[in-house]
Protein backbone atom coordinates (compact mmCIF):
# COMPACT_ATOMS: atom_id res chain seq x y z
CA UNK A 1 0.00 0.00 0.00
CA UNK A 2 1.83 3.12 -0.84
CA UNK A 3 2.29 6.21 1.13
CA UNK A 4 0.29 9.16 0.98
CA UNK A 5 -2.71 7.57 -0.51
CA UNK A 6 -5.37 7.79 2.04
CA UNK A 7 -6.63 4.32 3.05
CA UNK A 8 -10.42 4.13 3.37
CA UNK A 9 -12.78 1.70 3.36
CA UNK A 10 -13.93 0.15 0.23
CA UNK A 11 -17.78 -0.18 0.38
CA UNK A 12 -20.31 2.67 0.28
CA UNK A 13 -20.03 3.45 4.11
CA UNK A 14 -16.94 4.69 5.61
CA UNK A 15 -17.91 3.79 9.23
CA UNK A 16 -19.55 4.74 12.30
CA UNK A 17 -18.84 8.22 14.21
CA UNK A 18 -19.55 8.79 17.82
CA UNK A 19 -19.62 12.03 20.04
CA UNK A 20 -18.61 12.14 23.84
CA UNK A 21 -19.15 14.85 26.04
CA UNK A 22 -15.87 14.53 27.95
CA UNK A 23 -12.08 12.88 28.00
CA UNK A 24 -13.53 10.59 30.61
CA UNK A 25 -16.30 9.55 28.58
CA UNK A 26 -13.96 8.81 25.54
CA UNK A 27 -11.36 7.22 27.24
CA UNK A 28 -13.88 4.37 28.87
CA UNK A 29 -15.18 4.39 25.76
CA UNK A 30 -11.88 3.67 23.85
CA UNK A 31 -11.12 0.65 26.85
CA UNK A 32 -14.03 -1.16 25.76
CA UNK A 33 -13.92 -0.90 21.62
CA UNK A 34 -10.23 -1.84 22.57
CA UNK A 35 -11.85 -4.78 24.07
CA UNK A 36 -14.20 -5.50 22.11
CA UNK A 37 -11.37 -6.27 19.58
CA UNK A 38 -11.67 -3.65 16.59
CA UNK A 39 -8.92 -2.91 14.23
CA UNK A 40 -9.88 -0.19 12.33
CA UNK A 41 -10.64 2.39 14.31
CA UNK A 42 -9.29 6.42 16.03
CA UNK A 43 -10.13 8.67 18.68
CA UNK A 44 -10.24 12.14 18.33
CA UNK A 45 -10.08 14.75 20.83
CA UNK A 46 -9.55 18.69 20.60
CA UNK A 47 -6.45 18.18 23.33
CA UNK A 48 -4.18 15.07 24.02
CA UNK A 49 -5.79 13.15 26.44
CA UNK A 50 -3.16 11.74 29.05
CA UNK A 51 -2.88 7.58 28.77
CA UNK A 52 -5.27 7.50 25.39
CA UNK A 53 -2.76 5.65 23.53
CA UNK A 54 -2.63 3.03 26.41
CA UNK A 55 -6.80 3.31 26.56
CA UNK A 56 -6.77 2.47 22.77
CA UNK A 57 -4.55 -0.36 22.99
CA UNK A 58 -2.15 1.59 20.37
CA UNK A 59 1.50 -0.06 19.81
CA UNK A 60 4.54 2.26 19.78
CA UNK A 61 5.16 4.04 16.93
CA UNK A 62 7.96 2.58 14.19
CA UNK A 63 9.12 6.87 13.82
CA UNK A 64 12.01 6.37 16.56
CA UNK A 65 13.73 3.69 13.97
CA UNK A 66 12.78 5.83 10.95
CA UNK A 67 14.63 8.48 12.85
CA UNK A 68 17.54 6.77 13.65
CA UNK A 69 18.11 4.96 10.22
CA UNK A 70 17.53 8.46 8.46
CA UNK A 71 20.42 10.01 11.26
CA UNK A 72 23.06 7.54 10.93
CA UNK A 73 22.09 7.42 7.05
CA UNK A 74 23.13 11.46 6.93
CA UNK A 75 25.85 10.86 9.50
CA UNK A 76 27.77 8.46 6.55
CA UNK A 77 26.42 10.49 3.76
CA UNK A 78 28.14 13.82 5.21
CA UNK A 79 31.47 12.35 6.50
CA UNK A 80 31.90 10.25 2.76
CA UNK A 81 31.24 13.81 1.07
CA UNK A 82 33.59 15.60 3.16
CA UNK A 83 36.60 12.31 2.78
CA UNK A 84 35.27 12.25 -1.15
CA UNK A 85 36.06 16.20 -1.40
CA UNK A 86 39.33 16.25 0.78
CA UNK A 87 40.67 12.99 -0.54
CA UNK A 88 39.62 12.12 -4.01
CA UNK A 89 38.13 15.36 -5.67
CA UNK A 90 40.11 18.08 -4.53
CA UNK A 91 43.23 17.37 -2.81
CA UNK A 92 44.71 20.23 -0.42
CA UNK A 93 46.99 20.77 2.38
CA UNK A 94 45.37 22.59 4.82
CA UNK A 95 47.31 23.42 7.60
CA UNK A 96 49.90 21.34 7.41
CA UNK A 97 47.58 18.84 8.29
CA UNK A 98 47.04 15.37 6.32
CA UNK A 99 44.00 15.15 3.30
CA UNK A 100 41.74 12.49 5.34
CA UNK A 101 42.22 14.77 8.85
CA UNK A 102 38.53 13.20 10.33
CA UNK A 103 38.38 14.87 13.21
CA UNK A 104 37.44 18.25 10.92
CA UNK A 105 34.62 16.23 9.53
CA UNK A 106 33.37 15.59 12.67
CA UNK A 107 30.68 18.67 13.19
CA UNK A 108 29.99 18.78 9.58
CA UNK A 109 29.15 14.71 10.16
CA UNK A 110 27.43 15.50 13.20
CA UNK A 111 24.85 18.31 11.20
CA UNK A 112 24.49 16.29 8.53
CA UNK A 113 23.19 13.24 11.22
CA UNK A 114 20.88 15.81 12.85
CA UNK A 115 19.44 17.02 9.25
CA UNK A 116 18.42 13.66 8.26
CA UNK A 117 17.00 12.46 11.17
CA UNK A 118 14.71 15.52 11.68
CA UNK A 119 13.40 15.42 8.34
CA UNK A 120 12.97 11.63 8.46
CA UNK A 121 10.94 12.31 11.50
CA UNK A 122 8.83 15.32 9.94
CA UNK A 123 7.97 13.51 7.05
CA UNK A 124 8.20 9.84 8.69
CA UNK A 125 5.31 11.51 10.69
CA UNK A 126 3.15 12.37 8.00
CA UNK A 127 4.00 9.52 5.82
CA UNK A 128 3.11 7.15 8.70
CA UNK A 129 -0.11 9.46 9.57
CA UNK A 130 -0.78 9.41 5.49
CA UNK A 131 -0.99 13.23 5.58
CA UNK A 132 -1.25 15.28 3.63
CA UNK A 133 -4.28 14.16 3.48
CA UNK A 134 -6.92 16.52 1.78
CA UNK A 135 -10.51 15.38 2.04
CA UNK A 136 -11.40 12.65 4.74
CA UNK A 137 -15.33 11.25 5.09
CA UNK A 138 -15.35 12.17 8.15
CA UNK A 139 -15.69 15.81 7.43
CA UNK A 140 -19.18 14.86 5.84
CA UNK A 141 -20.27 15.15 9.72
CA UNK A 142 -22.11 17.98 10.97
CA UNK A 143 -21.22 17.43 14.40
CA UNK A 144 -17.38 16.28 13.78
CA UNK A 145 -16.42 20.38 13.32
CA UNK A 146 -17.06 20.49 17.34
CA UNK A 147 -13.61 17.99 17.11
CA UNK A 148 -11.36 21.22 17.17
CA UNK A 149 -13.60 22.78 20.18
CA UNK A 150 -15.29 20.76 22.67
CA UNK A 151 -16.49 17.53 21.81
CA UNK A 152 -15.03 13.71 21.52
CA UNK A 153 -15.29 11.36 18.69
CA UNK A 154 -14.56 7.55 18.51
CA UNK A 155 -14.90 6.89 14.93
CA UNK A 156 -15.15 3.25 13.90
CA UNK A 157 -14.06 2.11 10.01
CA UNK A 158 -16.97 -0.18 7.98
CA UNK A 159 -13.62 -2.70 7.06
CA UNK A 160 -13.10 -3.59 10.72
CA UNK A 161 -13.45 -7.06 10.90
CA UNK A 162 -16.09 -6.64 13.73
CA UNK A 163 -17.92 -3.68 12.47
CA UNK A 164 -21.60 -4.20 12.60
CA UNK A 165 -24.09 -1.61 11.44
CA UNK A 166 -26.74 -2.09 13.97
CA UNK A 167 -24.33 -3.79 16.69
CA UNK A 168 -21.78 -1.20 16.25
CA UNK A 169 -24.40 1.33 17.00
CA UNK A 170 -25.61 -0.22 20.04
CA UNK A 171 -22.18 -0.51 21.34
CA UNK A 172 -21.38 2.76 21.11
CA UNK A 173 -24.56 4.29 22.65
CA UNK A 174 -24.15 1.89 25.52
CA UNK A 175 -20.70 3.54 26.06
CA UNK A 176 -22.48 6.83 26.66
CA UNK A 177 -22.38 8.43 23.34
CA UNK A 178 -24.14 11.85 22.86
CA UNK A 179 -24.64 10.88 19.19
CA UNK A 180 -24.26 8.16 16.68
CA UNK A 181 -24.09 8.77 13.43
CA UNK A 182 -23.51 6.28 10.09
CA UNK A 183 -21.31 7.68 7.58
CA UNK A 184 -20.96 7.56 4.07
CA UNK A 185 -17.98 7.40 1.82
CA UNK B 1 -13.28 17.23 42.80
CA UNK B 2 -10.16 16.83 44.27
CA UNK B 3 -8.21 15.18 40.67
CA UNK B 4 -7.48 11.45 41.67
CA UNK B 5 -3.11 12.06 41.70
CA UNK B 6 -3.65 15.21 44.35
CA UNK B 7 -5.06 12.57 47.08
CA UNK B 8 -1.94 10.36 47.02
CA UNK B 9 -0.20 10.74 50.09
CA UNK B 10 2.89 9.08 51.25
CA UNK B 11 2.96 7.72 54.64
CA UNK B 12 6.32 8.20 56.42
CA UNK B 13 6.59 4.34 57.06
CA UNK B 14 6.69 4.27 53.33
CA UNK B 15 9.39 6.01 52.80
CA UNK B 16 12.28 5.17 55.36
CA UNK B 17 14.50 2.75 56.25
CA UNK B 18 13.08 0.20 58.68
CA UNK B 19 14.78 -1.04 61.95
CA UNK B 20 16.69 -4.09 61.15
CA UNK B 21 16.78 -3.03 57.35
CA UNK B 22 20.29 -4.27 55.96
CA UNK B 23 21.00 -0.41 54.53
CA UNK B 24 20.82 0.42 57.93
CA UNK B 25 24.31 -1.04 58.57
CA UNK B 26 26.12 1.25 55.46
CA UNK B 27 27.44 3.71 57.56
CA UNK B 28 29.53 1.04 59.90
CA UNK B 29 30.71 -0.76 56.69
CA UNK B 30 31.65 2.44 54.81
CA UNK B 31 33.34 3.84 57.99
CA UNK B 32 35.62 0.81 57.96
CA UNK B 33 36.23 0.79 54.39
CA UNK B 34 37.29 4.64 54.60
CA UNK B 35 39.58 3.31 57.83
CA UNK B 36 41.04 0.97 55.70
CA UNK B 37 41.57 3.51 52.61
CA UNK B 38 43.35 5.75 55.38
CA UNK B 39 46.02 3.10 56.82
CA UNK B 40 46.57 2.06 53.09
CA UNK B 41 47.26 5.43 52.42
CA UNK B 42 49.46 6.05 55.25
CA UNK B 43 51.49 3.36 54.76
CA UNK B 44 52.09 3.28 51.04
CA UNK B 45 52.39 6.82 51.00
CA UNK B 46 55.23 7.30 53.30
CA UNK B 47 57.07 5.57 50.84
CA UNK B 48 56.25 7.83 47.99
CA UNK B 49 54.27 11.02 49.01
CA UNK B 50 53.73 12.55 45.31
CA UNK B 51 51.52 9.20 44.17
CA UNK B 52 49.42 9.37 47.24
CA UNK B 53 48.64 13.05 46.73
CA UNK B 54 48.30 12.46 42.59
CA UNK B 55 46.38 9.48 43.62
CA UNK B 56 43.84 11.20 46.43
CA UNK B 57 43.56 14.32 44.10
CA UNK B 58 41.75 11.66 41.02
CA UNK B 59 39.19 10.39 44.29
CA UNK B 60 38.81 13.71 45.81
CA UNK B 61 38.12 15.17 42.62
CA UNK B 62 35.71 12.35 41.34
CA UNK B 63 33.27 12.35 44.81
CA UNK B 64 33.35 15.98 44.95
CA UNK B 65 32.50 16.28 41.53
CA UNK B 66 29.46 13.61 42.16
CA UNK B 67 28.54 15.93 45.20
CA UNK B 68 28.49 19.37 43.47
CA UNK B 69 26.47 17.36 40.20
CA UNK B 70 23.81 16.82 42.74
CA UNK B 71 23.82 20.10 44.25
CA UNK B 72 22.98 20.89 40.64
CA UNK B 73 20.54 18.27 40.05
CA UNK B 74 18.55 19.81 43.08
CA UNK B 75 19.39 23.47 42.02
CA UNK B 76 17.88 23.19 38.63
CA UNK B 77 14.76 21.42 39.80
CA UNK B 78 14.08 24.28 41.98
CA UNK B 79 14.42 26.74 39.45
CA UNK B 80 12.26 24.94 37.13
CA UNK B 81 10.04 24.22 39.51
CA UNK B 82 10.15 20.54 38.13
CA UNK B 83 7.45 18.14 39.01
CA UNK B 84 8.41 14.99 38.45
CA UNK B 85 12.01 14.14 40.05
CA UNK B 86 10.65 15.01 43.51
CA UNK B 87 10.94 11.80 44.73
CA UNK B 88 14.32 11.92 43.64
CA UNK B 89 15.23 15.08 45.28
CA UNK B 90 16.04 13.78 48.34
CA UNK B 91 18.93 11.17 47.38
CA UNK B 92 20.44 14.17 45.99
CA UNK B 93 20.30 16.35 49.22
CA UNK B 94 21.50 13.44 50.82
CA UNK B 95 24.75 13.26 48.66
CA UNK B 96 25.43 17.19 48.12
CA UNK B 97 25.20 17.05 52.04
CA UNK B 98 28.39 15.42 51.70
CA UNK B 99 30.40 18.54 50.89
CA UNK B 100 30.83 19.91 54.16
CA UNK B 101 32.94 16.15 54.92
CA UNK B 102 34.47 16.60 51.28
CA UNK B 103 35.77 20.25 52.53
CA UNK B 104 38.09 17.97 54.91
CA UNK B 105 39.33 15.99 53.22
CA UNK B 106 40.86 18.42 51.02
CA UNK B 107 43.41 19.34 53.51
CA UNK B 108 45.76 16.40 51.78
CA UNK B 109 45.43 18.23 48.69
CA UNK B 110 46.37 21.25 50.75
CA UNK B 111 49.54 19.22 52.48
CA UNK B 112 50.32 18.17 48.97
CA UNK B 113 50.40 21.71 47.46
CA UNK B 114 54.09 21.27 46.49
CA UNK B 115 53.46 17.97 45.00
CA UNK B 116 50.69 18.56 43.20
CA UNK B 117 51.52 22.06 41.52
CA UNK B 118 54.20 23.37 39.76
CA UNK B 119 53.58 26.49 40.08
CA UNK B 120 53.53 26.35 43.89
CA UNK B 121 57.09 25.43 44.11
CA UNK B 122 58.90 28.25 46.01
CA UNK B 123 60.84 30.43 43.19
CA UNK B 124 59.24 28.02 40.20
CA UNK B 125 58.43 31.72 38.57
CA UNK B 126 61.73 32.91 38.85
CA UNK B 127 62.87 31.15 35.98
CA UNK B 128 59.36 30.78 33.71
CA UNK B 129 58.07 34.03 32.25
CA UNK B 130 54.52 32.50 32.14
CA UNK B 131 54.41 31.68 35.64
CA UNK B 132 55.67 35.24 36.72
CA UNK B 133 52.23 36.49 34.77
CA UNK B 134 49.89 34.37 35.91
CA UNK B 135 51.48 34.84 39.26
CA UNK B 136 48.93 37.19 40.55
CA UNK B 137 46.12 34.30 40.22
CA UNK B 138 48.09 31.08 40.82
CA UNK B 139 50.19 31.71 44.12
CA UNK B 140 50.00 29.94 47.38
CA UNK B 141 47.49 32.13 49.55
CA UNK B 142 45.50 33.56 46.54
CA UNK B 143 44.96 29.45 46.06
CA UNK B 144 44.30 28.89 49.41
CA UNK B 145 41.91 31.60 50.00
CA UNK B 146 40.11 30.51 46.92
CA UNK B 147 39.68 26.84 48.12
CA UNK B 148 38.61 27.90 51.67
CA UNK B 149 36.00 30.36 49.82
CA UNK B 150 34.70 27.78 47.53
CA UNK B 151 34.01 25.24 50.41
CA UNK B 152 32.35 27.51 52.52
CA UNK B 153 29.65 28.58 49.62
CA UNK B 154 29.29 24.66 48.22
CA UNK B 155 28.67 24.34 52.14
CA UNK B 156 26.50 27.03 53.11
CA UNK B 157 23.97 25.77 49.74
CA UNK B 158 24.54 22.85 50.74
CA UNK B 159 23.05 23.45 54.45
CA UNK B 160 20.82 25.50 53.34
CA UNK B 161 18.97 23.23 51.15
CA UNK B 162 19.73 20.61 52.44
CA UNK B 163 17.87 22.03 55.95
CA UNK B 164 15.43 23.55 53.78
CA UNK B 165 13.91 20.79 52.58
CA UNK B 166 14.51 18.34 55.83
CA UNK B 167 12.54 21.25 57.65
CA UNK B 168 9.52 21.15 55.62
CA UNK B 169 9.18 17.54 56.72
CA UNK B 170 7.83 19.09 59.58
CA UNK B 171 6.48 21.86 59.39
CA UNK B 172 4.89 21.44 55.74
CA UNK B 173 5.37 24.73 55.03
CA UNK B 174 4.76 25.50 51.01
CA UNK B 175 6.76 28.48 51.70
CA UNK B 176 9.91 26.68 52.00
CA UNK B 177 9.66 25.46 48.55
CA UNK B 178 9.07 29.01 46.88
CA UNK B 179 12.05 30.61 49.24
CA UNK B 180 14.40 27.84 48.10
CA UNK B 181 12.66 27.92 44.35
CA UNK B 182 13.63 31.90 44.47
CA UNK B 183 17.02 31.39 45.27
CA UNK B 184 17.82 28.73 42.91
CA UNK B 185 18.15 30.88 40.02
CA UNK B 186 21.39 33.00 41.81
CA UNK B 187 22.44 30.00 43.50
CA UNK B 188 22.89 28.33 39.79
CA UNK B 189 25.43 31.06 38.70
CA UNK B 190 27.24 30.63 42.07
CA UNK B 191 28.08 27.16 41.50
CA UNK B 192 28.73 27.33 37.91
CA UNK B 193 31.12 30.19 38.75
CA UNK B 194 32.65 28.68 41.75
CA UNK B 195 32.87 25.08 40.03
CA UNK B 196 34.52 26.30 37.17
CA UNK B 197 37.67 28.17 39.14
CA UNK B 198 37.58 25.16 41.16
CA UNK B 199 38.11 22.54 38.32
CA UNK B 200 41.16 25.16 36.98
CA UNK B 201 43.07 25.82 40.66
CA UNK B 202 42.33 21.71 41.03
CA UNK B 203 42.86 20.61 37.46
CA UNK B 204 43.62 22.63 35.12
CA UNK B 205 46.59 24.38 37.03
CA UNK B 206 48.44 21.11 36.94
CA UNK B 207 49.61 22.27 33.68
CA UNK B 208 50.23 25.66 34.45
CA UNK B 209 51.06 26.84 30.97
CA UNK B 210 48.12 25.43 29.50
CA UNK B 211 44.73 26.85 29.44
CA UNK B 212 41.51 25.98 27.83
CA UNK B 213 38.11 28.15 28.62
CA UNK B 214 35.64 25.70 28.29
CA UNK B 215 37.55 23.45 30.85
CA UNK B 216 34.48 24.69 33.79
CA UNK B 217 32.12 23.58 31.54
CA UNK B 218 34.03 20.19 31.05
CA UNK B 219 34.35 19.56 34.42
CA UNK B 220 30.74 20.62 35.09
CA UNK B 221 29.29 17.86 32.15
CA UNK B 222 30.95 15.09 33.46
CA UNK B 223 30.25 16.45 37.06
CA UNK B 224 26.88 15.86 36.16
CA UNK B 225 26.74 12.40 33.96
CA UNK B 226 28.80 11.17 36.95
CA UNK B 227 26.07 12.31 39.56
CA UNK B 228 23.43 11.07 37.30
CA UNK B 229 25.05 7.92 36.72
CA UNK B 230 25.45 7.59 40.75
CA UNK B 231 21.72 8.60 41.29
CA UNK B 232 20.22 5.75 38.73
CA UNK B 233 22.73 3.18 40.72
CA UNK B 234 21.32 4.22 44.11
CA UNK B 235 18.02 3.94 42.93
CA UNK B 236 18.08 0.62 41.36
CA UNK B 237 19.75 -0.57 44.45
CA UNK B 238 17.16 0.87 46.78
CA UNK B 239 14.21 -0.81 45.01
CA UNK B 240 16.18 -3.85 44.99
CA UNK B 241 16.52 -3.32 48.92
CA UNK B 242 12.88 -3.37 49.06
CA UNK B 243 12.86 0.57 49.61
CA UNK B 244 10.43 3.16 47.83
CA UNK B 245 9.99 0.23 45.61
CA UNK B 246 6.58 1.75 45.03
CA UNK B 247 7.46 5.26 45.21
CA UNK B 248 10.02 5.05 42.39
CA UNK B 249 8.69 3.82 39.23
CA UNK B 250 9.68 2.75 35.75
CA UNK B 251 8.58 6.32 34.69
CA UNK B 252 11.62 8.15 37.03
CA UNK B 253 13.98 5.52 35.65
CA UNK B 254 13.20 6.77 32.05
CA UNK B 255 13.55 10.34 32.54
CA UNK B 256 16.77 9.26 35.08
CA UNK B 257 17.48 7.34 31.84
CA UNK B 258 17.21 10.22 29.40
CA UNK B 259 19.00 12.82 31.95
CA UNK B 260 22.36 10.13 31.29
CA UNK B 261 21.89 9.85 27.67
CA UNK B 262 21.63 13.43 27.07
CA UNK B 263 24.43 14.28 29.29
CA UNK B 264 26.42 11.60 27.77
CA UNK B 265 25.90 13.34 24.79
CA UNK B 266 26.26 16.88 26.51
CA UNK B 267 29.65 15.49 27.37
CA UNK B 268 30.90 14.38 24.55
CA UNK B 269 29.85 17.44 22.77
CA UNK B 270 32.32 19.67 24.82
CA UNK B 271 35.18 17.43 25.35
CA UNK B 272 35.20 17.55 21.76
CA UNK B 273 34.81 20.85 21.03
CA UNK B 274 37.34 21.93 23.58
CA UNK B 275 39.82 19.23 21.38
CA UNK B 276 38.60 20.07 17.94
CA UNK B 277 39.78 23.93 18.19
CA UNK B 278 43.09 23.04 20.06
CA UNK B 279 43.49 20.40 17.55
CA UNK B 280 42.79 22.66 14.48
CA UNK B 281 44.75 25.68 15.33
CA UNK B 282 47.99 23.73 16.52
CA UNK B 283 49.33 26.11 18.55
CA UNK B 284 52.09 24.95 21.03
CA UNK B 285 50.32 26.02 24.22
CA UNK B 286 47.58 24.82 23.16
CA UNK B 287 48.23 21.19 22.27
CA UNK B 288 50.54 20.58 25.17
CA UNK B 289 48.17 18.95 26.93
CA UNK B 290 46.93 16.96 24.77
CA UNK B 291 49.96 16.04 23.36
CA UNK B 292 50.83 14.44 26.88
CA UNK B 293 47.28 12.16 26.03
CA UNK B 294 48.05 10.76 23.18
CA UNK B 295 51.83 9.76 23.91
CA UNK B 296 52.27 6.39 24.90
CA UNK B 297 49.55 4.03 26.97
CA UNK B 298 47.76 7.36 27.88
CA UNK B 299 46.62 7.37 23.85
CA UNK B 300 45.02 3.99 25.19
CA UNK B 301 43.21 5.61 27.70
CA UNK B 302 41.90 8.06 25.53
CA UNK B 303 40.49 6.03 22.91
CA UNK B 304 38.86 4.46 26.04
CA UNK B 305 37.26 7.65 26.74
CA UNK B 306 35.97 7.74 23.28
CA UNK B 307 34.11 4.85 23.28
CA UNK B 308 33.57 4.35 26.60
CA UNK B 309 32.27 7.51 27.83
CA UNK B 310 30.32 8.38 24.68
CA UNK B 311 29.83 5.69 21.68
CA UNK B 312 29.26 2.66 23.53
CA UNK B 313 26.59 4.29 26.39
CA UNK B 314 25.18 6.71 23.56
CA UNK B 315 23.87 3.88 21.46
CA UNK B 316 23.52 1.87 24.48
CA UNK B 317 21.20 4.50 26.45
CA UNK B 318 19.18 5.20 23.26
CA UNK B 319 16.48 3.08 23.32
CA UNK B 320 13.78 3.33 25.68
CA UNK B 321 13.36 -0.17 26.82
CA UNK B 322 16.98 -0.25 28.57
CA UNK B 323 15.70 3.13 30.28
CA UNK B 324 12.64 1.83 31.74
CA UNK B 325 14.34 -1.61 33.20
CA UNK B 326 15.85 -1.01 36.90
CA UNK B 327 18.50 -3.35 35.77
CA UNK B 328 19.78 -2.23 32.36
CA UNK B 329 19.02 1.17 33.72
CA UNK B 330 21.67 0.72 36.49
CA UNK B 331 24.24 -0.76 34.58
CA UNK B 332 24.75 1.95 32.15
CA UNK B 333 24.91 4.16 35.45
CA UNK B 334 27.39 2.17 37.17
CA UNK B 335 29.91 1.66 33.66
CA UNK B 336 29.27 5.94 33.24
CA UNK B 337 30.04 5.96 36.80
CA UNK B 338 33.40 4.09 36.26
CA UNK B 339 33.88 6.17 32.95
CA UNK B 340 33.63 9.34 34.85
CA UNK B 341 36.69 8.34 37.06
CA UNK B 342 38.20 7.23 34.32
CA UNK B 343 37.92 11.07 32.78
CA UNK B 344 39.37 12.64 35.69
CA UNK B 345 42.20 10.17 35.71
CA UNK B 346 43.43 11.12 32.76
CA UNK B 347 42.89 14.45 32.98
CA UNK B 348 45.09 14.18 36.46
CA UNK B 349 47.51 11.97 36.42
CA UNK B 350 49.43 12.21 32.98
CA UNK B 351 51.40 15.02 34.79
CA UNK B 352 52.68 12.70 37.21
CA UNK B 353 53.03 9.83 34.89
CA UNK B 354 54.35 11.48 31.40
CA UNK B 355 55.51 8.32 30.30
CA UNK B 356 52.02 6.20 30.32
CA UNK B 357 49.55 4.91 32.39
CA UNK B 358 51.06 3.77 35.84
CA UNK B 359 47.95 2.25 37.83
CA UNK B 360 48.88 2.23 41.60
CA UNK B 361 48.27 0.53 44.58
CA UNK B 362 47.39 4.13 45.98
CA UNK B 363 44.54 5.15 43.78
CA UNK B 364 42.76 2.00 45.11
CA UNK B 365 43.59 3.26 48.59
CA UNK B 366 42.70 6.95 48.37
CA UNK B 367 39.65 5.81 46.30
CA UNK B 368 38.57 3.69 49.53
CA UNK B 369 39.15 6.22 52.08
CA UNK B 370 37.15 9.00 50.47
CA UNK B 371 34.99 6.83 48.98
CA UNK B 372 34.06 5.52 52.43
CA UNK B 373 33.57 8.81 54.20
CA UNK B 374 31.42 10.00 51.07
CA UNK B 375 29.25 6.66 51.25
CA UNK B 376 29.83 6.57 55.10
CA UNK B 377 28.60 10.13 55.38
CA UNK B 378 25.70 9.64 52.63
CA UNK B 379 23.80 6.61 54.33
CA UNK B 380 24.28 8.01 57.55
CA UNK B 381 22.17 10.77 56.68
CA UNK B 382 19.51 8.60 54.73
CA UNK B 383 18.97 6.41 58.15
CA UNK B 384 17.99 9.60 60.10
CA UNK B 385 15.13 11.07 57.55
CA UNK B 386 12.89 10.37 54.91
CA UNK B 387 14.39 9.39 51.52
CA UNK B 388 11.78 11.67 50.15
CA UNK B 389 10.59 15.03 50.50
CA UNK B 390 7.28 13.91 52.27
CA UNK B 391 5.74 16.90 52.48
CA UNK B 392 6.64 19.11 49.18
CA UNK B 393 4.02 20.72 47.68
CA UNK B 394 4.62 18.55 44.23
CA UNK B 395 4.96 14.85 46.06
CA UNK B 396 2.22 13.94 44.78
CA UNK B 397 2.45 14.98 41.43
CA UNK B 398 5.91 13.16 40.74
CA UNK B 399 4.45 10.36 42.13
CA UNK B 400 1.91 10.03 39.43
CA UNK B 401 4.47 11.14 37.12
CA UNK B 402 4.12 9.56 33.75
CA UNK B 403 5.79 9.63 30.30
CA UNK B 404 3.42 10.79 27.57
Amino acid sequence: MPLLVPQLPTGSHYGMLAEFATPADLYHACERVRDEGFTRWDAHSPFPVHGLDKAMGLRRSPLPWIVLVMGLTGAALGFALQWWVHAKAYPLVISGKPYVSWPAYIPVTFEVGVLFGALGAVFGMLGLNRLPMHYHPLFRSKVFERVTDDAFFISIESWDPRFDASATRKLLESLGARSVELLES
Amino acid sequence: MIPEHDRVALRPEQATIPPGHPWNRIPVIAAVFALLGAVACAILGAGNPKQFFFSWLVSFMFFLSLALGGLFFVLIQYAVQGGWGIVLRRIGETIFATIPVMAALFLPVVLGLHDLFEWAHPGAADHDALLRWKEPYLNVSFFLIRAALYFVIWSFMAILYYRGSRGQDVTGDPGVSARLRRLAGPAIIVLALTQTFASIDWIMSLTPHWYSTIFGVYFFSGSFVGFIALLSVVVVAMRRAGLLETVITAEHLHDIGKLLFAFTAFWAYIGFSQFFLMWYANLPEETVWYKARIEGSWMQVSLLLIAGHFVVPFFYLMGRAVKRKGTTLALGGAWLLIMHFVDLYWQIMPTLHPEGLRPSALDVAAFVAIGGCFVGAASWLMRRQALVPLRDPRLAESLAFENV
